[in-house]
């Protein structure tokens, strides 16, 4: 490989990166956007909407999200189609797929980190609430105020074991053709038959980036620590 | 050399700044009982751990019944099998009923056969009085069942010595007696024992021997009546003023 | 929906892409934990530059996407070894599982405490004597509920295998799915088999950690 090589493929490369850094980004804040209320609904929600609750976080958990992104880019143009056809206008079912990519990558975060802010709400102690509720405040104060600003402490190390994951699991958008790292990398590959090299380098930028973010997530953890408030993670 | 079961020499250990030991020398004959006391931190425990090298030395020897186990090409896990511990937290195998805990090294270290590992099992708990919670788990027995099976397990392997560390500190006040009582007995049949307790009452009525450690030596030692009634060191004197003011009740008397 | 008996009659084709997902799976956890066991052993009994390096290992495995790891594997490796699909993404999955295996072992290994290992030395095993007598035995019945969760990633992620183009369940979704022109549905069904799968597995090994687990005392909870 000469240099010259090495300064055409970096471009590539870097808009691949930012490809997969942006829909990372955009499905992380979806999905704490998700996830927030999901927790909340299912900790402290009426029945059916814990129910509700509960569906959504399983139902992304227990499926593959490739397959999930196989039903929002391929499945749901085709229920607008159906439902076209009784009449009923669906048009906005159709997304292209940096869309499906934000949604599907979006709505399966939503559902672990749900379940992350869950146990975290959970590990406070009851005696906080009913401590707020006898100062008077509402139960919606109560949780906004009191609850959590604790839980959300608790769930950083959750948190950011759920940003690694995230910026590896993007790499599924490649299946459906959107033009992150990983699919540049392919795209150089079947261009100069070197398959090697670039899956090196390509694997070599992902584990920098989620050491790089680990290390950032570390600062803020140790950052935010409160003394005594501490709780324990896993794979999700 | 002596007919001595464990015998000590010049044993140093530090951890990291700390020194731990500053070259303690020891002899235990057959058939003694010396009971060791001393205020915390003072290496009790390092000590009873170099005598069958769950700590290693940094400098000194330790001979076991005449094997030198810290010999550069000695079977560490051989001699091993001649040193009974028992420890504080008991350390019973979690996953093992009373029965299991005693069998486990008789059939894995002494090859026995799985009947004959039983029949000694039951043997042994039936000599701590347990035979019949053999087939409990740790999580089902008292603090003082679990220490007394800790016993049998360390009696099957036939050690030459008994070494126990505070194997009462951990008790209730009310299930301490029952564990100072197999000791005693123990004692009475012959076994060479080296114990470190706060157990006044114990160490009068059982132990021929005391030592006094502080500050990584022995500072003081002597038969029990001697460092007892007559200790020649101040800071010995004022030691056992102290723990017979905490532990003044002499426990196991009954 | 008059596609729908051409996809009920599809069934069975996809269940059998489904019996390979499992095979995959079942591979994959295998080969991740023959990898991961002494790997976590390593870093917790090892010698200063073996546990580094274990360490190490895991660090990568868990910072790469399985994907790339397949990739390399499946492309990367093609000049030198061809490997079938089947065998790069048993290969590929197992060795990511390896690394988070390795950490959920370790941390069993690391609760069951040093006493034990004290305990089990001082009656004379050697060291792995009692590492297999005495401390596996306990670390691995804590690792069960990590190991489940595991067991549910691994078979989420075999179907990352797509991309290399063997015939798995969801391979098999996409032909029907072109085939019939009802993409939702067959997705759909895709997801619900999926689904199906991790839930019982789940099941199944909720029940053998039932099963497995040692007896409490009665009346308290906590020793
Ligand atoms: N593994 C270890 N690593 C570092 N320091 C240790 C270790 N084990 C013991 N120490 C230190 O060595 C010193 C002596 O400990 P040791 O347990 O032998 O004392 P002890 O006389 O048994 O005290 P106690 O009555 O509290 O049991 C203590 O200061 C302790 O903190
Ligand atoms: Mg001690």
């Amino acid at each position: 490989m000469d240099v010259t090589f090495w300064e055409m493929i970096w471009p590539a490369l870097g808009r691949g990166l930012l490809t997969t850094l942006q829909i990372s980004a955009v499905a992380l804040t979806l999905g704490f956007l998700m996830g927030i209320p999901a927790a909340l609904l299912r900790v402290y929600g009426p029945k059916w909407l814990r129910w509700l609750s509960v569906g959504y976080i399983e139902i992304f958990r227990g499926t593959p999200l490739l397959v999930q992104l196989f039903v929002i880019y391929y499945g749901l143009p085709d229920l607008a189609r159906a439902l076209e056809g009784l009449g009923i206008e669906a048009q906005f079912l159709v997304l292209d797929r940096m869309l499906a990519a934000y949604v599907a990558l979006g709505l399966n975060s939503g559902a672990y980190q749900a379940e992350y802010f869950r146990s975290a709400i959970q590990a406070i102690s009851s005696g906080q609430i009913m401590a707020a509720r006898a100062l008077g405040m509402s139960q919606f104060q109560a949780v906004t105020h009191i609850v959590l600003p604790q839980a959300l402490r608790l769930a950083i190390p959750a948190w950011s074991n759920e940003v690694a994951y995230m910026v590896k699991y993007t790499s599924v958008v490649f299946i459906i053709s959107v033009p992150d790292l990983l699919a540049r990398g392919q795209f150089i590959i079947s261009k100069y038959y070197n398959p090697m090299e670039i899956l090196l380098t390509v694997g070599a930028i992902y584990l920098m980036i989620v050491l790089g973010l680990s290390t950032i997530m570390g600062k803020i953890e140790r950052a935010a620590t409160i003394p005594g408030l501490q709780m324990e993670v896993e794979r999700g | 050399m002596s007919n001595a079961i464990v015998r000590v020499e010049n044993l140093h250990k530090a951890y990291g700044d700390t020194e731990v030991l500053k070259g303690v020398n020891l002899e235990v004959d057959e058939g003694e009982v010396l009971v060791v006391i001393g205020p915390s931190g003072t290496g009790k425990s390092t000590m009873l751990r170099c005598i069958n090298l769950l700590t290693r030395p940094d400098q000194g020897r330790v001979w076991v019944a005449g094997d030198e186990i810290t010999a550069p090409h000695a079977d560490v896990n051989q001699i091993r099998e001649r040193v009974g511990m028992v420890f504080q937290d008991f350390n019973l195998f979690s996953h093992l009923t009373a029965e299991g805990n005693v069998m486990v090294a008789l059939t894995k270290v002494k090859k026995m056969s799985k009947d004959e590992a039983r029949k000694l099992a039951m043997f042994e708990l039936e000599r701590v009085g347990l035979s019949d919670k053999a087939q409990l788990y740790p999580a089902q027995l008292s603090g003082g069942q679990k220490q007394r099976v800790a016993i049998a397990r360390a009696l099957a392997m036939d050690p030459s010595v008994m070494l126990f560390d505070e194997p009462t500190s951990a008790l209730d006040p009310e299930l301490i007696g029952e564990v100072l009582e197999v000791m005693k007995k123990l004692a009475r049949e012959g076994m060479t024992m080296i114990v470190v307790t706060h157990e006044m009452g114990f160490a009068r009525e059982v132990s021929t021997r005391m030592i006094f450690m502080e500050h990584g030596v022995i500072a003081e030692q002597g038969p029990t009546q001697q460092l007892f009634y007559n200790p020649q060191h101040p800071r010995t004197r004022e030691f056992l003023g102290k723990i017979t003011e905490l532990y003044g009740h002499e426990q196991g008397e009954a | 929906m008059d596609k729908l008996p051409d996809i009920l009659g599809s069934l069975p084709y996809l269940l059998e892409g489904a019996l390979l997902t499992l095979a995959i799976t079942v591979l994959a956890l295998i080969s991740g934990f023959v990898i991961g066991l002494p790997l976590a052993l390593l870093r917790v009994y090892g010698r200063k530059p073996a546990a580094t390096l274990a360490a190490a290992y895991s660090t990568v495995l868990r910072g790469l996407p399985s994907l790339v790891v397949l990739f390399i594997l499946f492309y990367g490796m093609a000049a030198v070894v061809k490997l079938p699909a089947f065998l790069a993404g048993c290969v590929a999955l197992g060795f990511c599982s390896s690394a988070y295996q390795m950490e959920l072992l370790r941390g069993a290994i690391q609760s069951v405490g040093p006493g034990q290992m004290m305990a089990a030395r001082a009656l004379g095993m050697s060291q792995l004597q009692a590492i297999i007598h005495i401390i596996l035995p306990q670390a691995l019945r804590l690792a069960i509920p990590s190991w489940s969760n595991e067991a549910a990633v691994v078979l989420k992620d075999s179907s990352l295998v797509y991309a290399v183009g063997l015939a798995e369940l969801l391979r098999r979704s996409q032909q029907v799915a072109a085939r019939t022109y009802q993409s939702f549905i067959v997705y759909s069904l895709c997801a619900l088999i999926y689904f199906a799968m991790t839930f019982l597995a789940n099941r199944g090994l909720d029940h053998a950690e039932r099963a497995l687990r040692l007896p409490t005392p009665l009346e308290e909870t906590a020793h």
